[in-house]
């Protein structure tokens, strides 16, 4: 069996090709991630309609369902760049995974403050040992034995791959935390917001959580870039063009 | 690609899909103690741990609820539809408690088969909508006989 790849995959190999790519592409999933961020979160807390249960304590939808989207988009992104990583040896596809990491992270506090936040009013309960509230929490642990790894080995290439390694294990956690609420008897509620069926709420009350989820997936890509760019540079600092980029700016 | 990612990619897609496997099979071995709590048909059939704090799940039954009028005690009727369970507790309640509202009880079940609650959590469901809807909805009721969403 043989595969050929496709030309722009072994140029995403190249770490000067891959810095400026982002370079250009910074600046606008940071105008994109602004405007989205900016009008979505005005349209759902001051315009969208309250709920007739909740009141405006819903709200937090807006901050909370995006987050944990991002969460789990983020691993899967990680586990994708680890395995190429690791396949063939390619020191940029790391550099993203590693670089995605912290954001993760944040990523999954978020929802699961927000949520605790939102439990305390609606359940009666900051927290529940539920199948979702916990597994969101192992996939919190997850992120940061991730980043632990990728820092505690001297030789870099060793430590990208054993992050590699426990994040293509940790994917498994993916479909459990989105499945939890319908194999198991949760506290949570299954998902309003899936792609494949219509949203259980009316247009002016997901319109503007699609636009936050944009906006944070704009967000998403603009600290990703960023963070990779720093992160090639550091790891790079011996090669030519990098010493050309910093004589650039000086 | 070469032989040598080839071998590596089986590796890794090995890695990903063994865990998988390994973590699907405790799962399932698992499936009962993952559940956050029992329904009341489970319970009635004798299916939850006798002497044991549990938790039951299930609807406020409507026009099932006592209120004492002096103390914080509340007792009403939890059903899953199939069986029910009357529900004892003294406290303080979420805000989303109501009548029809699902709720999550936990506590010890007496001698005579009543629930002693000592914690209420409410359970609401995806579904939002704006409360000029939810009481259109609630209007149209009568008219049609039943609600057909």
């Amino acid at each position: 069996m043989k595969i050929n790849m496709p030309r722009w995959f072994y140029q995403l190999a190249s770490p000067k090709w891959s810095y400026d790519i982002m370079g250009m592409l910074l600046p606008w999933f940071a105008i994109a991630a602004g405007l989205l961020l900016t009008g979505g979160i005005v349209w759902g807390l001051a315009f969208a309609p309250t709920d007739a249960n909740q009141g405006n304590s819903y709200r937090i939808i807006y901050i909370h369902v995006p987050a944990a989207i991002l969460a789990q988009s983020c691993f899967m992104l990680m586990a994708l760049a680890g395995g190429i990583g690791m396949v063939w040896k390619m020191k940029v596809a790391h550099i993203v995974a590693k670089s995605a990491a912290p954001i993760g992270a944040s990523m999954t506090v978020i929802a699961l403050a927000t949520g605790a936040i939102w439990g305390k009013p609606t359940w009666g309960a900051w927290w529940v040992w539920d199948a979702r509230l916990t597994s969101m929490l192992i996939l919190l642990f997850l992120y940061l034995g991730i980043m632990a790894l990728y820092s505690a080995f001297e030789n870099k290439a060793s430590g990208d791959q054993a992050a590699a390694i426990l994040t293509l294990v940790g994917l498994v956690n993916i479909p459990i935390i989105k499945y939890s609420v319908e194999w198991w008897n949760t506290l949570h509620q299954p998902a309003s917001f899936t792609l494949t069926k219509k949203p259980a709420m009316p247009p002016e009350m997901w319109m503007p959580l699609l636009v936050m989820v944009l906006g944070y997936y704009c967000f998403f890509g603009f600290l990703l870039m960023a963070r990779t760019r720093l992160e090639l540079l550091e790891r790079e600092n011996k090669s030519s063009w990098v010493i050309a980029v910093i004589n650039e700016k000086i | 690609m070469t032989p040598k990612r080839q071998q590596r990619l089986t590796i890794a897609l090995g890695i990903a899909f063994g865990t998988a496997l390994i973590v699907g099979l405790i799962m399932y071995s698992l499936k009962q103690n993952i559940n956050l709590f029992y329904s009341t048909t489970q319970i009635v059939k004798g299916e939850a741990p006798k002497n044991a704090r549990i938790r039951v799940g299930g609807m406020v039954l409507r026009g099932s609820l006592e209120r004492d009028t002096k103390s914080l005690h509340v007792s009403f009727l939890v059903s899953d539809t199939a069986e029910q369970i009357k529900v004892d507790y003294t406290g303080i309640l979420p805000d989303l408690f109501k009548e029809g509202q699902g709720i999550i009880a936990q506590g010890k079940l007496d001698a005579h088969g009543v629930f002693q609650a000592d914690e209420i959590l409410a359970k609401h469901d995806e579904n939002y909508m704006p409360p000029e809807i939810a009481e259109s909805l609630k209007n149209a009721k009568p008219k049609t006989g039943k609600v057909s969403l």
